[in-house]
């Protein structure tokens, strides 16, 4: 096959594009320049976009003995991931731009440009296997727990997934670090990426508020309707926050309390008692399923986000959503992430969580939870 | 030079080894000196020709500066290397500078007017002018006569940058007040270059030291580099006349032949070879991707080149076709293709072969890159 190697700099793209190359593919290495003004050394845990990364990559080809070039991406990266952003944290939604990113840069644009040029597919780091049965192809979480990324490649329709290659699916983080070590590759020690990796420092409240501005409104508690406090931004607080508020006036019990959702419409931060985020029904938008959408209820097991647990839950497949009901009530789940649905390890579908519900856990009343606040 | 390679000695030492070495270097520069048709004194080594770029650029801009008339103003073109417009931008940024870029026309080559307008506009601040004798992206030629005309005229220096043109076309040094030349541009090792510059002008020293070059530069000199430096470029300039009959012919006929291929494929630059540097051939290809092109061209085993390498290799759409008037998308479509005496017509009947498939691959994958709305 002729296989098209995304290196990011980093250690998981430098081993997977080494085994392609051992597994007999005619391989060249892009490295995706994602940022227009990258800095110069990495600082902090961050996954892409320096000089220093894009260095670093072209010295995992040297090393391999590939083609080596840069793809500039990063108009296109920052219409469709960086601007998102804004705009989902602007109507009080938490996005996952790694989502948004394999879904429209590399797994689109890159994968579409791959497929032009004559690649028959695109080689990744990322940690989730692939298992052909019956004619489809499958998308499996990895063997590695700690590092599973199936959840972010949920996205991907048959069509993509076809022309993936994973090729670390199948191995511990700790034996990657040490195959780059035997492999001889610079990158062997090279820290992991956390965060956002367009934010460099981390601070995203912070870097959100350089890109909307200041947008100051009122904390009330949702309970009394009493304002509690003020705030900068709503777009700062994430359901399930309990540090930073600021507030002014304790509970009536002097129980802590959370954001327990964002009033985008009056700019209102919302917060409450722990309870409250309690959620056990969750609906998202427009569902993705691989292959045929399922009918009826079913059991499987949900997962709400990166690296959440798998929660045992009954589905509901509809036209237009997934609406799950989990077996247990969860805490804090943040409208804008993606639910995926799993059957043990295999990937069924994925929707963005449009909205949650709290039905029995909420004794004293019947709260409008979080979702009816912020939902459209 | 691979017999200087071999021996030791500093040329600023006193000892046997170190007055052999400075032997050596005094005859590379009455070689270099002989070669442009300038005094051995004219001749500054330096570590190639950016660092010549800057040494002129800032240098004679801080020299002006201090003079009595402080001369706070200069002017560069609009599509000079970055050598040049990055330490010219440096000056505005840091400086204060008064700079005008100056436009070209759309072939590339200076517009004589817009010249003049900055010298009127800027009268006695004036006090450097940076044009480029040809420009590395598109081959065009610059008429440095004429300009020298406008520009000394009125007490105003002139530096040129001669990277490209050196060996290829005949450069008069005496025509400019400085001059940036390389070594490896000339078949010489890389690492290595010269600006010449009268002993009448002195720039403020970019690097501070001992003084090796007339105060002007400082730094031990790379014996061998520099002997290897001046054997390549009196072999250039030597056998200018028919390298440049042999590659143009060359150029020309690839020329003709990716045009009978691609009919919508246009030739950027000059239209008249004379105007044009013999070895260069840059088209669009209305459509493609350069950096597409360039990756399927590669694979084929032709080499070519997207604008000019630049930091970290992110191919950024060139500046030089945009101040010739291109827009964003022909500019990220152009690939340019550069011949030297070593290229043969095999070479283009190979480029000629490969060039259909990759155009049409090319653009089914730049259809695939346009931004999709979101």
């Amino acid at each position: 096959m002729r296989v098209l190697a995304a290196l990011s700099g980093g250690v998981d793209s430098a081993v997977a594009a080494a085994r392609a190359v051992d597994a007999g593919h005619d391989v060249v290495a892009v490295h995706l320049a994602l940022s227009r003004n990258p800095s110069s050394h990495r600082t902090g845990a961050r996954g892409c976009c320096t000089l220093e990364d894009s260095r670093d990559a072209r010295r995992v080809a040297d090393a391999l003995g590939i083609p080596f070039y840069i793809w500039d991406l990063s108009e296109r990266f920052k219409a469709e991931v960086i601007d998102n952003f804004v705009n989902e944290y602007a109507q009080g939604h938490t996005p996952n731009p790694c989502i948004r990113c394999n879904e429209s840069i590399k797994f689109s644009a890159v994968l579409d440009r791959a497929v032009a040029l004559a690649f028959d597919a695109v080689c990744t780091g990322h940690y989730a296997r692939l298992v052909d049965r019956e004619g489809t192809r499958e998308l499996h979480r990895a063997v590695d727990p700690t590092k599973d990324q199936s959840y972010v490649l949920a996205v991907l329709d048959q069509e993509q997934l076809t022309r993936s290659l994973f090729p670390l699916g199948d191995s511990l983080k700790v034996d990657i670090r040490r195959e780059a070590r035997e492999r001889g590759l610079l990158v062997a020690e090279k820290p992991e990426s956390f965060d956002v990796c367009f934010i460099s420092d981390g601070d995203t409240a912070g870097w959100l508020t350089s890109q909307l501005g200041a947008r100051p409104g009122e904390v009330r508690d949702v309970t009394t309707g009493e304002v509690v406090g003020a705030h900068e931004g709503a777009y700062a607080f994430t359901v399930g926050q309990r540090r930073g508020l600021g507030l002014s006036r304790s509970s009536a019990g002097g129980e802590p309390r959370y954001v327990v959702g964002v009033d985008t419409a009056s700019n209102t931060v919302l917060v409450g008692l722990s309870h409250m985020l309690d959620v056990d029904e969750i609906t998202t938008l427009a569902p993705r399923w691989c292959g045929a959408t399922p009918v009826g209820e079913f059991e499987a097991l949900a997962q709400i986000r990166a690296h959440g647990e798998a929660l045992a839950c009954t589905v509901l497949p509809a036209m237009e959503s997934i609406r799950v009901s989990l077996s247990d009530p969860v805490r804090g789940v943040a409208l804008g992430q993606s639910l995926v649905v799993y059957d043990d390890t295999r990937v069924m579908g994925t929707g963005t969580i449009g909205s949650t519900r709290s039905g029995r856990s909420s004794s004293a009343r019947e709260l409008s939870s979080p979702a009816s606040a912020t939902s459209a | 030079m691979t017999a200087e390679l071999e021996r030791a000695g500093n040329a600023s030492s006193l000892h046997a080894s170190g007055r052999r070495a400075r032997r050596v270097v005094e005859e590379s520069r009455e070689r270099v000196a002989a070669s442009l048709g300038v005094r051995p004194s004219d001749v500054v080594f330096t570590s190639g020709g950016t660092e010549s770029d800057n040494l002129a650029i800032k240098g004679l801009y801080w020299a002006g500066r201090d003079r009595p008339d402080s001369r706070t103003a200069l002017a560069v073109s609009a599509v000079e290397h970055h050598a040049v417009l990055d330490p010219t931008q440096w000056l505005i940024d840091h400086e204060g500078a008064a700079v005008c870029f100056l436009r070209v026309d759309e072939t590339g080559r200076l517009d004589l007017d817009g010249l003049r307008e900055c010298i009127a506009e800027h009268e006695s601040l004036l006090g450097l002018v940076s044009i480029m004798w040809a420009n590395n992206e598109v081959g065009a030629i610059n008429p440095i006569a004429e300009i020298a005309e406008i520009v000394r005229s009125r007490g105003v220096l002139l530096h040129s940058d001669a990277v490209q043109a050196v060996g290829w076309v005949d450069v008069d040094a005496s025509l400019v007040d400085a001059l940036t030349i390389s070594g490896h541009k000339v078949g010489g090792p890389h690492g290595v270059g010269a600006l010449v510059i009268g002993r009448d002008v002195t720039p403020t020293p970019l690097l501070h030291g001992g003084g090796q070059e007339r105060d002007v530069r400082s730094g031990t000199l790379d014996t061998p580099a520099i002997a290897g430096f001046a054997a390549a470029l009196e072999a250039a300039v030597s056998t200018q006349v028919e390298r440049a009959k042999e590659v143009s012919a060359l150029r020309d006929d690839l020329v003709a032949r990716v045009l009978e291929l691609v009919p919508d494929a246009v030739l950027n630059g000059p239209d008249d070879t004379a105007d044009r540097l013999p070895g260069n051939a840059h088209f669009t290809f209305p459509g493609c991707e350069g950096d597409a092109l360039l990756m399927l061209l590669d694979a084929a085993g032709v080499e070519c080149s997207t604008g000019s390498a630049c930091q970290a290799g992110v191919p950024q759409p060139s500046h030089v076709l945009l101040a010739m008037g291109a827009d964003d998308a022909m500019a990220r479509g152009s690939l340019r293709f550069s011949l030297g005496h070593t290229s043969t017509s095999s070479d283009v009947d190979e480029l000629i072969d490969n060039l259909g498939p990759s155009v049409e691959r090319a653009r089914r994958a730049g259809l695939t890159s346009i931004p999709t709305a979101v």
